[in-house]
Formats: C-alpha cells, sequence, structure tokens
C-alpha cells in the first residue's frame, strides 16, 4: 500500500523534469529512432484522445456558441444559449437539486465508508473478511440493475416496506431513495479506498497510543482517521464529481413517477431531454458544457485547495 | 473486558450493515422464482410458488430470444473494449514511462489535465460526430469512444515507472532486440498484474456501461443487457399493452448480475489493488 501512495509523487517530477538515464553523445541516433518508436507506440492512444476526447469538447464548445434558426440554419449566436441557461429557472432548479443532493448524500455516505473501513481495519475476525465483501459487492452491480431492485424494492406493490405507509417514489421522498440506492451501490467501493489507506498507516503511532491507554475508538476517531485525511478528501470529490452528473439512476426510476422525477430533474437529464427529445442540440450542448465545466474546474480547485494533505503535489 | 465489549459492538455494526448491502441480492434471488402473480402477492422477501425454470425460458424466449443477444452484445463489447483499450494502455504506458520522444512530456501534461473531463459532457457531441461519420447505430459507435482510458495509461505509466527496471530493458536492448521486441518479451511480462487490473476495470467498465450505448444506438439487436432491461422496464411500468414483464426483468436482473459477481469473488485480489491505486488518482 505505502508503495502505491508514493507512486505519484515520484511520477510526477518524472514528467516536470528533465529526462533522466544516460545520454550520452554516440546515443543520438539511437534517440532519433527511440523518438519516432515513442509516437508509434502512443499513437493509437493519441489519435483517441483527439477524437474522443479533444475534438467533442471543441465540438460541444462549438455548438453552444451557434443557434439553429427556420429561416438562416445556424447562426453565430455568441454566448446566448449561456445566457439563456442561466437565465432558465429549470436548469436552476436542477442545479439547486444536485447541489442539496451532494452536501447531504456526499458526508452521509463518506461517513459509512469510513466507519466501515475503521471496523474492518480494528478487526479481525472470519465476519469481518466477509462484511468487507458483502459491502463491496454493490459496486459490481451495473447501475441500471441495481436501480431496478432498488425500484422494485421501494415499490408500493412488489417491496417490503409497504407496511411503512411511506411512499418512496413521491416527490418529497423521491430524492432521499435516489440517495440511499447511491450510497448502496458506492459505500463499499470507498470503503475499500479508505480501508488500502488505512492498512498503509505505521501501526507503531497506534500501538503507542494503546499502551497509553487509549481506547479502540479514540484512536481510530482521533488518531487513524486524521491519518488518512488525503485518502478522505480524494474520495469526497469523486463523489461530489459523481453527483453532479447524476443521470442514471433518476432516469431509471422515472417511469415509476415521472410527476415527480421530471425531465428536468437534474442538470444532465435536461441537457439529454433538450437533446433527444426536442433536438435542441445548442442549447443542450451549452448545458452539457457548462456542467463539464463546472466539474472540471471545480475538481482541479479541490485538488489545489487540498494538496497539502492530498497524495497529488 | 471493554474490549471485548467493543468487539461485539463492531461486529453488532458490521452485521447491521451487511444485511444493508445485502438486503436487494437476497429480494432479487427470492423474486426471480415468483411468477407476476407472486411478485406482487406474496412476502417480498421470502419464497413462494417456485417458479424460476418456468421465469428463466420466459426470459430466452421473450421476443425471439432477444435477451440472448443481449447478453451476446454485453459480452462482446465489454471484452473488445477491454482488450482494445488495455493494449492501447499498455502501448503508452510504456512509452511515457520508458522511451524518450519529443513532445512526451507536453501529451503526458494534456493527459493529467484532460483526466477529469466528465465522460457524460462528451456523449452527445460525439453522438453528433459519430452522426456525421455515418457510425451512429452500429457497434463501433459503443466500441471506440471506449477504447479511450487515460486513468488506465496513467496507471500503466506509473507502474512501468516504479517496476520495470531500464538495465533489464538496456540489456535486451544491447542483445539487440528492437524496441518492439523490447516491448513484448521484456516489459509486457512485467507488466501483467497491472495489465490484469486495467483489462478488468475496462471491461466492468463496458458492460456496465448505459449512456453512451442509451445514445448511440436505436436498432435493439444491438443493445446491452443495461439498455434492453431498461426498455422492457419502461414497456412493464408504462403499459402499452404488452405483457406484464416484471417477472422476466427480475430474472433477467439476476442472469445478467451472475457472471460480474462470479468475476469479483474470483479475482477479488485484482479489484483491491486497482482500487488501491485509484485512490491516489
Amino acid at each position: 500500500m505505502t508503495e502505491v501512495r508514493s507512486a505519484p509523487a515520484t511520477a510526477v517530477p518524472a514528467v516536470a523534469g528533465p529526462p533522466s538515464g544516460p545520454a550520452g553523445g554516440s546515443r543520438r541516433r539511437e534517440r532519433a529512432k527511440q523518438g519516432a518508436v515513442g509516437w508509434l507506440f502512443v499513437l493509437p492512444f493519441a489519435v483517441l484522445l483527439v477524437a474522443f476526447l479533444l475534438l467533442p469538447m471543441a465540438y460541444a464548445l462549438k455548438l453552444s456558441l451557434y443557434r439553429s434558426t427556420l429561416i438562416e440554419g445556424e447562426v453565430f449566436a455568441f454566448l446566448d444559449n449561456y445566457k439563456q441557461a442561466f437565465e432558465d429557472p429549470l436548469v436552476r432548479q436542477g442545479v439547486v437539486r444536485v447541489l442539496l443532493f451532494g452536501l447531504v448524500q456526499t458526508p452521509v455516505m463518506i461517513g459509512i465508508a469510513l466507519l466501515a473501513a475503521l471496523l474492518i481495519d480494528g478487526a479481525t475476525s472470519r465476519f469481518s473478511r466477509f462484511f468487507r465483501l458483502a459491502a463491496f459487492v454493490p459496486y459490481a452491480v451495473p447501475v441500471v440493475i441495481g436501480t431496478l431492485m432498488w425500484g422494485f424494492l421501494y415499490s408500493g406493490s412488489t417491496g417490503p416496506f409497504r407496511g411503512l405507509g411511506i411512499d418512496f417514489l413521491s416527490s418529497g421522498v423521491v430524492l432521499a431513495s435516489l440517495g440511499n440506492i447511491v450510497t448502496w451501490q458506492w459505500a463499499g467501493y470507498n470503503m475499500i479506498v479508505l480501508y488500502a489507506a488505512l492498512q498503509g498507516l505505521p501501526k507503531e503511532v497506534y500501538e503507542s497510543a494503546r499502551l497509553d491507554g487509549a481506547t479502540g475508538t479514540q484512536i481510530a476517531l482521533r488518531i487513524k482517521t486524521p491519518m488518512i485525511s488525503s485518502a478522505l478528501v480524494l474520495a469526497t470529490l469523486f463523489t461530489i464529481m459523481g453527483t453532479l452528473q447524476f443521470f442514471t439512476e433518476p432516469l431509471i426510476l422515472r417511469p415509476l413517477n415521472p410527476g415527480a422525477i421530471t425531465e428536468h430533474y437534474t442538470p444532465n437529464l435536461y441537457a439529454f431531454h433538450q437533446a433527444f427529445s426536442f433536438q435542441q442540440y445548442n442549447y443542450s450542448a451549452a448545458i452539457s458544457f457548462l456542467l463539464g465545466a463546472v466539474v472540471f474546474v471545480g475538481s482541479y480547485i479541490f485538488l489545489f485547495a487540498t494538496r497539502k494533505r492530498s497524495a497529488l503535489r | 473486558m471493554t474490549e471485548k465489549k467493543g468487539s461485539i459492538a463492531s461486529h453488532l455494526l458490521m452485521g447491521v450493515m451487511a444485511i444493508y448491502f445485502l438486503l436487494p441480492f437476497w429480494w432479487l434471488l427470492v423474486a426471480a422464482t415468483k411468477d407476476n402473480d407472486g411478485l406482487f402477492g406474496s412476502a417480498p422477501l421470502w419464497f413462494s410458488d417456485v417458479h424460476l425454470v418456468e421465469n428463466l425460458r420466459l426470459l430466452f424466449s421473450q421476443e425471439n430470444g432477444i435477451y440472448l443477444t443481449w447478453l451476446r452484445n454485453s459480452a462482446f463489447y465489454a471484452v473488445v473494449s477491454g482488450l482494445g483499450a488495455t493494449v492501447v494502455s499498455a502501448l503508452a504506458g510504456y512509452a511515457f514511462a520508458k522511451l524518450r520522444f519529443p513532445g512526451r512530456n507536453a501529451l503526458f501534461a494534456l493527459l493529467l489535465g484532460l483526466i477529469m473531463v466528465p465522460a457524460t459532457a462528451l456523449v452527445l457531441p460525439t453522438y453528433l460526430l459519430m452522426s456525421q461519420a455515418g457510425m451512429v447505430d452500429t457497434i463501433w459507435a459503443v466500441i471506440l469512444p471506449s477504447l479511450l482510458n487515460p486513468f488506465g495509461v496513467y496507471l500503466l505509466r506509473v507502474y512501468v515507472h516504479d517496476s520495470v527496471p531500464d538495465e533489464m530493458l538496456e540489456a535486451a536492448r544491447i542483445d539487440g532486440a528492437g524496441e518492439f521486441r523490447v516491448f513484448r518479451s521484456v516489459a509486457l511480462p512485467a507488466m501483467r498484474p497491472a495489465l490484469v487490473t486495467v483489462l478488468l476495470f475496462t471491461m466492468v467498465a463496458s458492460w456496465n456501461n448505459f449512456f453512451l450505448p442509451l445514445v448511440m444506438l436505436s436498432d435493439s439487436s444491438l443493445y446491452p443487457l443495461t439498455v434492453g432491461l431498461r426498455t422492457w422496464f419502461m414497456t412493464a411500468t408504462l403499459g402499452g399493452g404488452g405483457p406484464a414483464l416484471f417477472n422476466v426483468i427480475v430474472a433477467g436482473s439476476l442472469v445478467a448480475i451472475v457472471p460480474l459477481i462470479a468475476a469479483f469473488l474470483l479475482l477479488q485480489r485484482h479489484w483491491r489493488s486497482g482500487l488501491t491505486v485509484g485512490a491516489v488518482k
């Protein structure tokens, strides 16, 4: 675990710094040959990077700056689509909803993952190994199928909770129900990530605390948890990035209550319907591009602001 | 004394959480044995009349056995995308780590910069570009974008940099091996554990993929399982005059996750090592 954690620290300087290793003058021809071979090796990746990342990004940006009109066809509209998106109450509702979702669901899930990781780190029984598997299995299930299963469980006619008298799919509750699906699916994944960080800690630190009379709970909360803060920060970041792009779960549950899960329920769902139900490609591109930019810029700011504590430097 | 109490408490907590994580699987297993009446009528968490074989027969005969086509498609997309992405990532990761070529640092910096671009934001423009190229509604629309795996390249670069010594490559070169030969016979075997991890993750990502095939495909005989099951679920929920498919959907969900759970249990070690590297991303 420790060697893995230290990997980026060695990786990044190697990118920024001058190439190391022997470089005698007699090797010049060999190096020229290696240059050509090097490009040959990265060529497939470079082509894919251009075709399926840079080109779509540029195309989305271009689309978002144009408008299609009946009379003149595509016309340059500069930031009109973005202005429309900022003023669109449906976009705003979706953004507020995913932010609210992220604000509640992220700490709950990371909390469960941390608790589970501390528990399996503290116990060595056969049951704790079984528990580790049980918590991680949902991650291996496709999101579509995980959501379908919970859809049946939430349903008043097929689910086991029908005695509780709660309509899990009603407009007031469905956001929490969606949050439960995401938590169920990803808590175990984050547990493994945090557990790996815990396993990388030097044992002496908390052995001496134990000799000083600290209890298991105190060691877990006061020593272990602060020491894995970088892993916690990264797990939080990836969760927030995921919730901003929230799409599949609400799309799958939508037929169960289209009135509660509207087609503009999340920004991504809105962009999807704008494009594929209403052929508003330009407007859809503006929303997607905006969302992508927020996630992209946000995650770099987040990483930069917390880089002292995180493994990425 | 407190030690023991603490252990009991922590095992109790783990027990409660394990029930939460496993409940949907238990429900699925039980529900897959029920016919439509049982699904809606009987106690959800216990068996009533067992119709598992009948459900499976229904599942594989529905719409002339289209489920089997979806299953085959999912497997095909997963294997081709997984192998393709792994080969592309292995070549690039090795080159970034061990070969000197002009523009290497710039290209790698670009990769690091773009690793955070959210995939969902790219689906719409990729669809439009694919449709201009006439490739929408073909298998290539699903496979080609899945071959790009910047994180896999990054992971393999880190792995090669740390665990394939330069001296080994240099020795092979002095023995007269060409660059490709050095890669194939010296570097590739040393990269095996990391390659398995990348292969596993891209295959599962492809098996679970939904947004991309949902947008790219309209011919239902090209659907993967995820998109196909969602179509059935829509039909069943919104009525539409067709047969109530709920028991078929439940059986289909069970059959779709069995290979994943089997792979997951058999290859635990690789999952975890991959996630550990993922932690530093």
